[in-house]
């Protein structure tokens, strides 16, 4: 009986997905309007959404879109360029959907941490601090001595840790806690974007980040919100405006618990995919990419139409729980 | 009037230290420690037209509750509420509107997300729209509530010729037979409230109405009952029609709780799977009219008598059709099945007296032990057509 509920269920939620996109395909090239219209009719692809707005004076996700960290900057005597950066480790309750206040750990006050970039070669020094009430670390992907891989030397509340290490490979990567329990310490929050540029440089682009991510709430294991840097259709009420024909390159992080796997889907349009950003060649040119925990690679892609294009997960679930957005194509 | 003041004393110093726990007691060290109590409970769900899903929440909690999101299927949806304020006092009520597509006869799931992330969560079976407050849905209920209530009532009630040149023995058999059928009914209803009761936000206490009602019911009938009868023979004719009487009520506040069922269902969408249900609750119900009849068997009483006390057993299972229909709540439900339950009870007890005076009990003989059995068993047999 319950197992019959389920799959009824599933094959409605599917439904209901389908009904939705279908609906957004309808709004192509129409102006994105206020979701807060209280006369939505229940087949817009509007009324799928959260009811209100947060406080974005806390936390923007239009703005951390755009957010790189370069970390304060200066040259070794051998010429080599030294980065900086003070990390904080800081218990903070953040807003994740209109409403929902979340009590996260987080990197300096923010749920993604700052996104951290460099280049290839550079000599990197991060002083991390743990002003939280339980112990964390830095764990980063890329090449360091053992000692720098943020598992053994846990940082009690209060002490402080410094990472010294050589930025490489170039690539998108990632950092997190890596504290035990694992999964608690990285979905209440302490992730974020490590990006190490090639030396050579990527041809310029509008870029942005998104990590995507999700939040149990309620701590059953499973998660009640989803979306791309915390906030439940922040881009589906705030839509990301990009030219028509620019070059848009994507840092696509996947820092999402509980479930195995994420996935981005752009309508109307492909894109090239680099995958983690390791090689200056396209791995795959496709219009939906999926990511294992952890995952991340880098997208390029030039819009041919203006108008309004959806993004979100392939999984209608993740959709509708909060990860999906618009693109604002101008002419 | 000194007195009185004697007697207020001690309720004015508990105030005193009422208000000098909340502010010199020691509740700021748990405060600042753990997050609000929360608890919602979403009492009714309305589809009242397609694309509309109305919820029915009441707090009762300790602590208000603030809605942030509604889920319906694992998707966040747009809603609206009323009132406007998102806040939910303790033991305050909000009406939900959802603009959800949902899908006939399918298996819809809607989630609450408060403030703090907690969710609460509720089941809507079968989704079927909902019945409107018009004439249509309201002949619709009588209808059913008369087919499973009214009917079978009256139908009993025709063994009366039958039981009128009955001997004495088998008067005896019959009536023990119909304490077997109230006290199968007791329990059953007894059951049925505390599984309602368990709906019951907790800050209304659900277990405590059940006790209420039924003590209630019980004390209130015998205070009643004296002071109808006073001191004259429980067991001539006056004592045999106010049992009739007893009866019927008791009977009636059953019935009541079965239109609450028959019309909840329906509105949830639960019926739809059957008339089976309602055939099996005239089975069941016929029973009734024997039980009501047969303490005034030998009485020849008058045809409107008779007719009256039909109405009073059968006409409850209309009303409860249209209240469990239009507007079920679980806490008015468990009440009148408790006091139903109580009901039921004291005319067991009158039933009791009669034989005792007649120097019989149910046990002195095997008619009467038979018949309370039969009873038992005639109403667990048709019981079974309804689950």
């Amino acid at each position: 009986m319950k197992n019959k509920k389920l799959s009824r269920r599933k094959i409605l939620g599917g439904a209901v997905g389908v009904t939705a996109l279908a609906g957004g395909r309808g709004l192509l090239g129409a102006p994105v309007l206020s979701t807060d219209d209280p006369d939505l009719e229940a087949h817009d692809a509007r009324v799928m959404s959260t009811t209100g707005e947060v406080d974005l004076s806390q936390f923007d996700p239009s703005k951390f879109l755009y957010e790189f960290d370069y970390g304060q900057v200066s040259e070794l005597p051998d010429g080599q360029t030294l980065r900086e950066w003070d990390i904080v480790a800081v218990d903070k309750e953040i807003e994740i959907a209109p409403g929902v206040y979340f009590p996260a750990w987080t990197y300096n006050g923010q749920v993604p941490g700052p996104t951290l970039r460099c280049t290839e070669g550079d000599r990197l020094r991060v002083r991390f601090s743990n002003a939280g009430s339980h112990p964390h670390t830095i764990h980063f992907h890329g090449f360091h001595p053992a000692n720098m891989d943020g598992v053994f030397e846990v940082v009690k509340p209060g002490d402080e840790f410094v990472y010294e290490f050589e930025a490489e490979p170039f690539g998108l990567h990632l950092y997190h806690c890596h504290s035990v329990p694992l999964k608690r310490h990285i979905h209440k929050g302490l992730y974020g974007t490590f990006i190490v540029d090639p030396p050579e440089k990527r041809p310029e682009a509008r870029e942005m980040v998104m990590v995507m991510n999700g939040f149990d709430t309620n701590f059953d294991g499973d998660n009640e919100v989803y979306g791309a840097n915390s906030v439940a259709f922040h881009y589906h009420r705030h839509p990301i405006t990009v030219k028509l024909q620019e070059l848009v390159r994507i840092y696509l992080v996947n820092a999402l618990e509980f479930d195995l796997l994420n996935s981005l889907h752009i309508h109307g349009n492909f894109f090239e995919v680099y995958r983690t950003g390791t090689r200056l060649t396209p791995d795959d040119f496709t219009d939906t990419i999926m990511l294992c925990q952890g995952e991340r690679h880098i997208l390029e892609l030039k819009f041919r139409h203006p108008g309004t294009f959806m993004f979100h997960a392939h999984q209608s679930e993740f959709a509708e729980l909060g990860w999906m957005g618009f693109f604002e194509v101008e002419l | 009037m000194k007195q009185w003041i004697l007697g207020l004393f001690p309720i004015v110093l508990l105030a005193g230290f009422v208000a000098l726990f909340f502010i010199y007691g020691p509740l700021g060290v748990f405060m600042a420690a753990f997050p609000p109590v929360e608890e919602l409970t979403i009492e009714r769900v309305v589809l009242p037209e397609p694309d509309q899903i109305v919820l029915h929440v009441i707090n009762g909690g300790p602590d208000p509750v603030t809605v942030a999101q509604i889920t319906v299927d694992e998707a966040f949806w747009k809603y609206t509420t009323d009132p406007e304020d998102k806040t939910i006092p303790r033991l305050g009520r909000m009406r939900i509107s959802i603009p959800y597509p949902w899908v006939e006869g399918d298996t819809h799931e809607v989630v609450i997300l408060t403030s703090t992330g907690l969710t609460f969560s509720r089941e809507i079976a079968v989704a079927i729209q909902s019945p409107r407050t018009d004439g249509t849905y309201f002949g619709t209920f009588a209808l059913l509530g008369i087919y499973a209530g009214v009917i079978p009532v009256f139908l009993g009630l025709l063994w009366y010729p039958f039981l009128r040149e009955l001997g004495s023995k088998w008067l005896s058999f019959f009536l023990s037979l119909t304490i077997g059928l109230l006290a199968f009914l007791a329990v059953d209803m007894l059951d049925e409230a505390f599984e309602t009761a368990e709906a019951v936000p907790s800050a209304f206490q659900g277990i405590a109405l059940v006790g209420i009602g039924v003590l209630g019911a019980v004390l209130i009938l015998f205070y009643l009952s004296d002071l109808k009868l006073g001191s004259s023979d429980q067991t001539g004719a006056e004592g045999r029609h106010w049992t009739a009487l007893m009866i019927a009520s008791g009977i009636g506040l059953h019935n009541l709780g079965e239109g609450l069922a028959i019309g909840a269902s329906y509105a949830l969408g639960e019926i739809a799977l059957g008339t089976f249900l309602v055939v099996g609750f005239m089975l069941h119900n016929i029973t009734e009219g024997l039980a009501i009849v047969t303490p005034i068997a030998k009485d020849h009483p008058s045809m409107s008598r008779l007719v009256t006390l039909g109405l009073i057993a059968g006409v409850p299972t209309v009303l409860g059709t249209w209240i469990g229909g239009f507007s079920y709540s679980a806490i008015w439900a468990t009440l009148f099945l408790a006091i139903g339950v109580g009901a039921i009870l004291q005319v067991i007890y009158q039933l009791l007296v009669l034989f005792t005076r007649k120097g019989e009990t149910v046990f002195t003989n095997a008619y009467n032990v038979s018949g309370f059995f039969l009873g038992l068993g005639i109403m667990y047999g048709t019981g079974l057509l309804v689950v």
